[in-house]
């Protein structure tokens, strides 16, 4: 499956996963407990000048994953301007693209394998405490491959609906749909177990 | 053990799956996303744990930087918005959901599902997005009411029927897969 991972290769690419969050964790913090003009702005700017260390299409990229964001913040700068508290809907609008911006940075460059590390590291407390972590990376596996092989699965439902009806399918396929799934899940359940089950490394 | 993970990484992925088909669009031109209602199935057919579970695993995977969401969307932006509170409330609301189709046995699934639906998808889910945007906003209750909840109530009651529909459809189907009920 496609990552939100960029293949253009900047330098942040080459900092390790876990300090990259570290520092964007204080980034967030600091950003909403801040409440001048200049921070927000600062921060707007720090963002924008880290996405043009990568290139102008890095940048462009990443713009265009802040799409979704633009109907909320108008919705958002409506209701402060019907207010009349106008400044207070800048601030906001500022701290969320700074916020956004750079956690999708770190998004946008750091792999998804190097993610799944950090998830790791941070669930070793959990492995102490005799939770079962082995089933989460096999479950993680899992949905990885399963989404597209389902998402095709809902496509070929599709196309034999519009086969019999001018209508579009809407939500009367949803229910084959998750038996499909179900189906599906009862195989893998079965070739899992035949290949010895879910074993956890820790042996716990 | 294989079977029960296996079909929360399935739900997993079938909520993703349900964000990457098309936009349905009900007779009125409503247009809806299938996640919630995938969210609200997870409850219903798998029950409070293992449903919460499924949305869990989902929400780790787009945290990790896959674009599962409705639209394509993903990473860690989308937990840093006001909004995110959301999803926070996707694993609650699933199993709300899962835990009112565990205790009411009696009546007829489908209306069973239905009502669970509604308590743990839409009660469930703003009970914690609510107060969530007024914190990180920060807004007062008419603002989040109105900006934040009102544009989504319709389409989350027409979810809840179907996703008590599709319950009933699936439970006559394959009757052992509804954990909430086996």
């Amino acid at each position: 499956m496609i990552s939100l991972t960029s293949p253009i290769k900047t330098p942040f690419h080459k900092i390790p996963a876990g300090v990259k969050l570290g520092l964007l964790s204080l980034f967030t913090a600091s950003l909403f407990l801040s409440e001048t003009l200049t921070m927000h702005v600062g921060a707007v700017a720090l963002t924008v000048a880290f996405y043009l260390i990568g290139g102008v299409a890095f940048a462009k990229s990443g713009f265009k994953m802040l799409k979704p964001l633009w109907p909320f913040l108008a919705i958002i700068m409506l209701w402060h301007v019907v207010t009349d508290t106008t400044p207070a809907g800048v601030l906001i609008t500022l701290k969320l693209v700074a916020a956004v911006g750079m956690a999708n940075l770190v998004t946008m460059t750091t792999r998804l394998d190097e993610m799944i590390v950090v998830l790791e590291w941070l669930m070793t407390p959990l492995r102490k405490l005799g939770v079962r972590t082995g089933a989460v990376s096999i479950a993680i596996a899992l949905v990885v491959r399963f989404t597209p092989v389902l998402a095709q699965k809902a496509t070929y439902l599709g196309q034999s609906w519009k086969a019999r009806s001018p209508k579009r399918a809407g939500w009367r396929i949803v229910a084959p749909f998750a038996l499909l799934a179900i189906d599906d899940a009862e195989h893998v359940a079965e070739a899992l177990r035949a290949r010895g089950g879910i074993r956890d490394e820790t042996g716990a | 053990m294989e079977r029960n993970l296996v079909l929360v990484a399935l739900f997993a992925a079938l909520i993703a799956a349900l964000g990457l088909i098309p936009r349905i669009t009900l007779g009125s031109g409503i247009p809806i996303t299938a996640q919630s209602m995938g969210i609200m199935l997870c409850g219903t057919v798998l029950g409070a744990r293992r449903g919460a579970l499924a949305v869990l695993l989902f929400l780790g995977l787009v945290a990790l930087g896959l674009p599962l969401l409705a639209g394509g969307r993903g990473g860690l932006g989308v937990f840093t918005t006001p909004w995110a509170g959301f999803l926070f409330g996707f694993p609650v609301a699933a199993y709300v959901t899962g835990m009112v189709v565990e205790r009411v046995r009696t009546g007829n699934l489908n209306m069973v599902a239905a009502i669970a639906s509604v308590v743990g998808g839409i009660g469930g889910l703003y009970l914690v997005a609510i107060p969530y945007y007024m914190i990180m906003k920060p807004a007062g209750l008419t603002e989040a009411l109105v900006t934040a909840m009102a544009p989504f109530m319709p389409g989350d009651l027409i979810k809840a029927v179907l996703a008590g529909l599709i319950t009933a459809a699936i439970y006559k189907a394959r009757p052992s897969a509804v954990l909430s009920r086996a």
